[in-house]
């Protein structure tokens, strides 16, 4: 890895949601995970009409409400206080899942422990250890259109988090369709890592170092250039 | 008919010891907080119902609901989607000593399984937690190049839910994103008891905005201001 600093040119968790936040559609259904994905409501671009989902039962989300003014009664799937856009609907957990699995979302964004390069994630556990929970992931893997993780590339102690095959718990097989990291964009098709964005300040070489699968090009690899002030 | 019933106490007096309860609400929203502790002063003063299975989305919070449930020793296991809440404490140290028993199951798989048993489907395929851990010895099927799982249906004897207005028929309203199970789980129990806030005479409901049909739920009690479960376990209110 020659004299290059990762964790010097990484991009901010903020400015990895700006730029999932640029391939969000007008016009679309998106849900976002709880935890770091949902930051990239934030930075969904002027002009652009998005209705959020979330698991408990809310279609049209709002912001946040200011502090003192939640109604605990809506909430969203993270059990974090919303406020409701116009037009916003509620349904039950299964029309809600419905809306997931019979492929009505246009996108969904979660986190991630590991990606593998024919789509596999694992998101849910990292071992046998501790209390178990899921959630919603296994079922937000299925269905929606896209289905995008944000991450950094590397784990805290320095492991690649794409990989060939995943070695932690799955949360789904096949899954995901695009992963925005600290270091690149890459797209799973056909089984493989196709690379469509790197840092400008890291070499091929130097981004496959720390991948641990094969990154393919059908292409040109344009430069992730996101703004430094996020 | 009528199905109102005049105290929570009342409401859940029958409910026996290894029954399984769904109770409804995710997190805070919707958890109908006053039946479930009626449940609970019932068993600290008579012993009863123990070793009941419970069945939400969650395993409570803080030190109301269905963690004291789950504290008072009354719980024998939980089937849930997500039971690491930010204040599980109550399940945390139970399950890791291994004195509660769970279940965990996929929300959306969790939802539907007991969709399911109130429309009379025994089993259904979901593409949800294919090549997981969790779907290791249940039956899979292709469909149409894809790989799905089969799951049964989830029923119970007794449904706790919380509704916003009900009348004496049955009938319910939800408030806000507090809907979430509680429709579901009322078509699944053999018996549905449902807290409301407001106890409306029949036609008080448009039956243009009836969302729970009451041919779904068995009790009506009024609960005409009730706790709401996250503002309790964020001023430390302990049952």
């Amino acid at each position: 890895m020659s004299d290059l600093n990762i964790s010097e040119v990484a991009l901010s968790n903020a400015q990895i949601a700006w730029r999932a936040a640029q391939d969000i559609e007008d016009g679309s259904y998106v849900n976002l995970g709880i935890g770091f994905p949902e930051m990239i409501a934030k930075f969904q671009p002027v002009g652009r009409d998005v209705t959020y989902h979330t698991e408990n039962g809310v279609l049209g989300f709002g912001n946040a409400p200011l502090e003192g003014e939640e109604d605990w009664d809506l909430i969203n799937a993270g059990k974090k206080a919303i406020t409701l856009n116009p037009g916003a609907s509620f349904f039950h957990h299964a029309d809600s899942f419905a809306m997931v699995r019979g492929g009505h979302l246009d996108l969904a964004v979660l986190g991630a422990y590991q990606v593998a390069q024919n789509g596999d994630l694992a998101n849910w556990r990292v071992g046998s250890k501790g209390v178990p929970a899921v959630g919603g992931a296994m079922d937000l893997v299925h269905g929606a259109k896209r289905v995008a993780v944000v991450t950094d590339h590397l784990t805290k102690d320095g492991k690649p988090k794409l990989v060939e095959a995943c070695t932690f718990p799955l949360t789904g097989v096949g899954c995901v369709t695009r992963v925005y990291t600290s270091l690149a964009v890459v797209d799973i098709d056909g089984g493989k890592f196709i690379l469509r964005e790197k840092l400008p300040a890291m070499t091929l070489a130097q981004l496959q170092s720390v991948t641990c699968a094969k990154l393919h090009s059908d292409g040109k690899i344009g430069d992730l250039v996101v703004p430094e002030d996020l | 008919m009528d199905k109102t019933i005049a105290t929570v106490g009342e409401a859940v007096a029958e409910i026996p010891d290894d029954a399984q309860i769904m109770i409804g609400g995710f997190g805070g929203s919707g958890a109908p907080i006053e039946l479930i502790h009626a449940l609970i002063d019932r068993f600290r003063a008579t012993g009863s119902p123990k070793n009941i299975t419970v069945i939400n989305n969650n395993a409570g919070n803080g030190g109301i609901g269905i963690a004291a449930m789950i504290k008072a020793g009354m719980v024998g296991k939980m089937i849930c989607s997500f039971p690491r809440s930010s204040n599980a404490e109550a399940f945390n140290e139970k399950y890791l000593s291994g004195e509660i028993a769970l279940e965990l199951v996929p929300q959306g798989t969790l939802a539907e399984r007991i969709r399911a048993a109130g429309a009379g489907i025994p089993a259904f395929y979901t593409p949800s937690s294919y090549g997981t851990e969790l779907a290791n010895g249940k039956p899979t099927e292709e469909f149409d190049g894809k790989m799905y799982v089969r799951e049964r249906w989830l029923k119970a004897d007794f449904a706790l839910i919380k509704g916003q207005m009900g009348d004496k028929v049955g009938n319910l309203t939800y408030r806000l994103a507090g809907r979430n199970f509680n429709p579901l789980m009322a078509m699944a129990a053999d018996k549905t008891i449902a807290q409301v806030s407001d106890l409306v005479a029949p036609g008080g409901i448009d039956p243009e905005q009836v969302i729970t049909p009451g041919i779904f739920v068995d009790m009506v009690v009024q609960v005409a201001d009730p706790k709401q479960e996250e503002v309790l376990v964020r001023t430390g209110v302990i049952h």
